[in-house]
């Protein structure tokens, strides 16, 4: 057993060197930890052992657990975002590239990161017809009986207006940048794609501290 | 028609026949009602339209014969209807300028041809026809109509037999229709009476409206112009601002009458008067009039004369009402405002049965409006009157309160549209627009998951937050509850978006203090310590701007918020260099900084904030190299330097060297803060010595040049004040040339200036070289005229510098010539006991240095009088001082001798049972020196003086045993004070004394038991010899 896991130390370790030159915010430590959590993940999951990553619903059920994300649209949007290579499955380099900017990216890796999130078909514009998608179903009710439908239509409006800064009817990566800064609380303007401060902290304090008791 | 004409219709003249109906809204009612009657009568009693009135109504008419049309025989002029009656009259005829009509089908064509001038015609009718059913119908049946026994069967037979006409039948009809309109028109004009007896908007409006159509140009018109104040009408009708509208104004109008001066108006509910003209003054200055036109009829003879004439182009006068018994009302209420409901309801009851019997009986009350349709109220309409008596009451019993009830009932009646118009000010007529999209976006908000929520709050953001507009609208839609609602939320976002929206709509006192009869603020002190630091920074942010008045600092107290915040103060120890994380909690703790310091406004905040342990966390961050750090930080310390316990701890914990270093900024409002803090600790002595030790002394004179800020001037002024207490500063001072500076300061300045100025004057002046500065720069004279003030605080530094700069004998030549004894003494009159001590304390040296003093002194009528009546003071400073005064005055004989008469003796004497010291010494200082005259000396033992002067010896101050060792060698000089002292056991300490260093103390005491001994011997002679 000690020799396997010898064995897999030199592996991971030389993994963690190659990743850590991609990624900004993790040291090198940390990434190893990372890449055993990630092995765990994979071990974990219901359907092993077909491809070297992550599957969908897999995914989604992480987001659900370690990050308390609910929303099926916005976690299939994040799992798209993290699946750069657009193979279906989340490998161990998208996994930590990803977490780079989810648990510790700058306001600018956010705003692209949000922003590729709510990008649904990835032509590097959101449109009024992706706001109403993601923003479906976020008004419950109204009084007087009036078509919540209605509300939210009314609301995307406005939201395109305010975010459109050059006019085309549609909202770039810059136009969103530059409403994210005017108003920080327009970075998760469609749905929470980032996990709150009390999820990063637990996912952090579970992978580094679980891996260096080890 | 009879009854409605003679009394209820408003008459110029009382006397009947030739008078003129008034040009009154009431009058204008009742002629419409008289011609629609006059209108529908053929079509609607066919028959007894045909009836042939008794005479012809007679009236000077504007038709003339080219108005008639077919069934007329015209020739020229004249016009005759083709009807003739049974004699072959003309029904109608017209000759210009009169018409005359004998039946009511004619009148009623003949309405129907005038077309626009109806009302005019059925007015004349009226005024040349003051008793139209006489003439109708003859002088017995108009007396059957007015009375009161109304048996037709009786009227049949009355007809039959005084006339023998066939359409006997018709005339009885025509009666009993005229009878019918009569009564129906007293209805009305009662109903409306009794519903609206105050003016009401709708009222003011038309009568308004009526009178704009009468201005321009021509003979007639009856005004220059008329205009409102302000365009904007609110939805309740009103044009005052709603802060009026609470008074029960309506509107302001600005009218210029042809023959006299501008008008300024305000319109009320209770009648119409002048104000002053002046922006934002609508107090009244003239009486009340009941409506617009009566006040200008009272105010422009040329409005008078016109309206009379009723030959305006009036079409169409409102169908409103006057107010009535509302002058009454009035005069009741100012004459006895504090009065029960019982006596209220029953007073009124009074007054109206008083009124009635005094119509009765023919005479007429003073205040009384109406008599006539209050007379016919009671006699006819009980239930109205009923009514009516009880809106009087109402309006009584609410007194001051009325004009709010009103208006929130006519805002009751809106509340369809579920806005509150009075609140809102009158420049956003845009208001609508904004006022709906913000009530849709608070339903969203209402409705929406936590990103349509977010979303929302954004776009809320978007509109101008600090426009009172937005503010009010977002409070009048329930935005307030919705937004307090979301800081109970777990949503990070959702409170980071309420807050950033409460943040800035707190900048209107109206939502402040919504937000906290919400218990928003509780909300938003349970914010303060969680765990994300946007929020945390957020709610000290806002409760920094919520907390400007007391109820909300008490509640940032009551839940624990000051312990909160002052934890949020608790960041890096080195504020030097800061990493990003560090700059965030650093931005916390200044959030933290800026709530402390709205909330320690209130001194129970700022124990609470010493409670925890805030000081040495406000001396951490003093070291903060940030401007916007440190001026909370600052702010907060010189608030809290009121308190004792803090200037001491500003003084332990070192804070001072930090305050120095801050003065020495270039932000004004920093070194503002610094100087006031400093300003308030240096009343110790070692603070004053650590100001020096740091070089403060001087950045706080170079900040004198800064001479245009006002209130920076204060502070470093009031500094240097307070550090100038200590000698060594002053010294110091001198260096700096502080006093020159000061000097210059003594004119055009405000009187917080002046009083800090002046304060620092008097301590320089302490130092006999600066004396001579003062007088050098020119000082002497601004001192001299500030004596001349009312600011009690500025006299007492005022009469202080004075005092002290006429210590020296060249100062005291021009406060002579500028007559500044004088002054001084005026400010004995002073009601402050502080000013009245201080003045006397500055008459002292006065008295000693002026030139020929017993001749300025008596040249003062009344002035010693003065002096000798403050002695019954019950302040022990004021009586000090007048005992120092005293004393001086005393030197001269001729002065003592007024004393005397004015009885100084036993007031000095009833003092001297008092305990404190600094009064004894001035006592007895006092009691020494008066008995110099006659027999004074006899007269202090009789007034038991002497006793409790041997007392004084006991004291522990050195200083009242000299001046009680004067004041008893000169009482020893009366054999009887001898032996009181002696029995007293005064020789003991007297011969103590006789050992002091000072040789007039050793002498008086020496001379004292030298005359006991000498009254000894030649007592023990007398035994001897005798």
């Amino acid at each position: 057993m000690s020799e396997l896991s010898a064995m897999n130390r030199k592996k991971i370790q030389s993994l963690a060197d190659k990743l850590s030159k991609h990624v900004n915010h993790f040291s090198k430590t940390e990434i190893e930890c990372l890449i055993c959590d990630f092995n765990v993940l994979l071990r974990e999951q219901i359907n092993p052992g077909k491809a070297n990553g992550l599957d969908r619903q897999n995914f989604r059920s992480i987001l659900y657990n370690k990050f308390g994300m609910s929303d099926a649209i916005i976690m299939d949007a994040v799992f798209r975002t993290f699946d750069t290579d657009v193979d279906s499955f989340i490998s161990v380099k998208e996994w930590i590239e990803g977490l780079s900017v989810f648990l510790r990216g700058t306001l600018d890796e956010k705003i692209k990161f949000c922003f590729q999130v709510y990008d649904s078909n990835g032509d590097n514009y959101i449109t009024k017809e992706e706001m109403f998608h993601m923003l479906r179903n976020s008004l419950i009710q109204l009084p007087n009986d009036e078509d919540p439908e209605e509300g939210v239509k009314d609301m995307v409006e406005i939201t395109l207006k305010r975010m459109d800064y050059d006019h085309d009817g549609k909202v770039s990566l810059a136009d969103f940048d530059k409403a994210v800064r005017e108003e920080n609380l327009l970075l998760e303007a469609f749905g929470t794609c980032l996990p709150d401060r009390k999820s990063i902290r637990g996912f952090e304090q579970q992978v580094f501290q679980h891996q260096l008791e080890k | 028609m009879g009854i409605t004409l003679s009394r209820a219709a408003q008459w110029t003249t009382a006397s009947s026949n030739i008078g003129k109906l008034e040009f009154t809204p009431m009058n204008e009612l009742l002629l419409k009602e008289i011609l629609s009657f006059v209108e529908e009568f053929s079509s609607q009693h066919p028959q007894q339209a045909e009836h042939v009135f008794k005479e012809p109504l007679q009236w000077t008419t504007t038709l003339v014969a080219s108005d008639f049309k077919t069934d007329y025989d015209i020739s020229d002029s004249v016009v005759q209807s083709q009807e003739k009656d049974s004699e072959g009259h003309p029904l109608l005829l017209l000759s210009p300028p009169n018409v005359y009509v004998r039946s009511f089908s004619q009148l009623c064509k003949l309405v129907h041809l005038t077309n626009d001038k109806k009302l005019e015609e059925v007015r004349a009718c009226l005024e040349d026809n003051r008793n139209p059913v006489v003439k109708v119908l003859g002088p017995s049946f108009a007396a059957e109509l007015e009375g009161d026994n109304q048996d037709e069967t009786r009227l049949f037979a009355k007809v039959k037999e005084e006339e023998e006409h066939k359409d006997t039948d018709d005339k009885v009809k025509l009666f009993l229709l005229l009878q019918n309109l009569d009564k129906q028109l007293l209805i009305k004009l009662l109903h409306e009476i009794s519903q609206q007896v105050e003016l009401n908007p709708a009222a003011v409006k038309n009568e308004v409206e009526m009178l704009k159509r009468s201005c321009g140009n021509g003979e007639s018109r009856l005004l220059k112009s008329i205009q409102y104040t302000s365009d904007y009408e609110f939805s309740n009708g009103c044009r005052a601002p709603p802060w009026r509208q609470v008074h029960g104004e309506i509107c302001y109008l600005v009218i210029e009458p042809c023959d006299s001066e501008t008008l300024y108006i305000t319109c009320s509910t209770a009648g119409v008067f002048l104000n002053r003209g002046e922006e934002n003054d609508y107090e009244r200055t003239s009486d009340t009039y009941e409506d617009l036109v009566s006040l200008l009829k009272s105010k422009s003879p040329q409005f008078a004369k016109n309206i009379n004439k009723q030959d305006c182009a009036v079409q169409e006068l409102p169908s409103t009402q006057k107010i009535q018994h509302v002058e009454s009302v009035d005069a009741e209420e100012q004459g006895q405002p504090q009065r029960s409901y019982e006596q209220q309801e029953k007073n009124v009851h009074e007054k109206a049965r008083q009124q009635h019997t005094a119509n009765k009986a023919g005479g007429k009350m003073k205040y009384e409006p109406c008599p006539r349709w209050k007379d016919l109220g009671l006699k006819c309409l009980h239930s109205e009157v009923h009514c009516f008596c009880s809106w009087l009451l109402f309006s009584k019993t609410s007194a001051g309160a009325l004009p709010v009830e009103v208006f929130s009932e006519s805002s009751t009646e809106s509340e369809e549209e579920e806005e509150q118009p009075e609140r809102r000010p009158e420049s956003n007529t845009d208001l609508p627009s904004e006022y709906w999209h913000i009530q849709k976006l608070v339903k969203y908000i209402k409705g929406g998951d936590q990103r349509f929520t977010v979303l929302t709050l954004c776009t809320l953001m978007d509109f101008n937050l600090m426009q009172e507009t937005c503010q009010l609208a977002i409070r009048d839609v329930g935005g307030l509850e919705v937004l307090i609602n979301l800081l109970d939320t777990n949503e990070v976002k959702c409170k980071i978006g309420s807050l950033k929206i409460l943040r800035k709509i707190s900048s209107s006192v109206q939502i402040r203090r919504a937000i906290v009869e919400m218990g928003g603020l509780q909300s938003i002190v349970k914010i303060v310590d969680s765990e994300e630091e946007e929020l945390m920074a957020l709610a000290a942010e806002t409760i920094a701007i919520v907390a400007r008045f007391p109820k909300a600092r008490r509640t940032v107290r009551q839940y624990g918020g000051i312990k909160k915040l002052v934890k949020l103060l608790d960041c890096v120890s080195n504020l030097a260099n800061l990493s990003v994380r560090q700059e965030k909690d650093v931005e916390i703790a200044r959030c933290g900084t800026l709530a402390l310091w709205s909330c320690s406004k209130s001194t129970r905040n700022k124990d609470a904030i010493r409670k925890a342990g805030g000081i040495p966390l406000l001396g951490r961050l003093l070291k903060s190299p940030h401007e916007s750090m440190l001026i909370p930080v600052v702010g907060t310390l010189q608030e809290c330097a009121s308190e004792e316990s803090y200037r001491i701890a500003i003084q332990t914990e070192g804070m001072i060297k930090d305050l120095v270093k801050i003065l020495g900024s270039d932000n004004d409002e920093l070194q503002m803060h610094c100087a006031s803090a400093i300003f308030k600790c240096a009343e110790d002595k070692q603070t004053r010595d650590l100001v020096r030790e740091y070089k403060g002394l001087q950045l706080l004179v170079s900040l004198l040049s800064k001479a245009d800020n006002k209130h920076l001037l204060a502070a470093a002024t009031g500094a240097i004040w307070k550090c100038s207490i200590s000698m060594e500063n002053v010294a110091k001072f001198g260096e700096y040339n502080a006093l020159e500076v000061l000097v210059n300061l003594l004119t055009d300045q405000p009187e917080e200036v002046l009083v800090n100025v002046v304060g620092a004057v008097g301590e320089f002046a302490q130092i006999p070289e600066n004396k001579a500065t003062i007088r050098r720069c020119g000082g002497i004279k601004p001192l001299v005229n500030l004596l001349t003030g009312t600011n009690q605080a500025l006299l007492v530094n005022v009469t202080k510098a004075v005092g002290a700069c006429a210590t020296d004998m060249d100062n005291m030549v021009i406060i002579d010539q500028l007559d500044g004894v004088r002054l001084v003494w005026s400010l004995l009159k002073n009601p402050s006991a502080d000013v009245q001590s201080s003045a006397a304390w500055a008459l002292c040296p006065c008295i000693n240095n002026a030139k020929d003093a017993g001749e300025m002194v008596r040249s003062l009528v009344g002035g010693l009088e003065l002096i000798v009546n403050l002695l019954k003071s019950t302040n022990n400073e004021v009586l000090a001082s007048i005992c120092a005064t005293i004393a001086k005055i005393a030197k001269d004989k001729e002065n003592l001798a007024v004393l005397t008469d004015h009885g100084v003796v036993p007031l000095l004497a009833k003092l001297t049972n008092t305990t404190d010291d600094r009064l004894r010494r001035h006592l007895a200082e006092a009691i020494g020196h008066c008995c110099m005259w006659g027999s004074n000396k006899a007269l202090f033992g009789e007034a038991g003086a002497v006793a409790p002067l041997v007392c004084y010896l006991k004291s522990k101050d050195s200083s009242v045993h000299q001046s009680t060792a004067m004041a008893l060698y000169q009482l020893s000089k009366d054999p009887n004070n001898c032996i009181t002292m002696h029995e007293k056991g005064v020789v003991k300490p007297l011969i103590h004394i006789m050992g002091s260093d000072e040789e007039m103390l050793q002498e008086a005491a020496a001379g004292c038991v030298r005359n006991i001994r000498l009254l000894a011997l030649a007592n023990r002679k007398v035994q001897l010899f005798y």
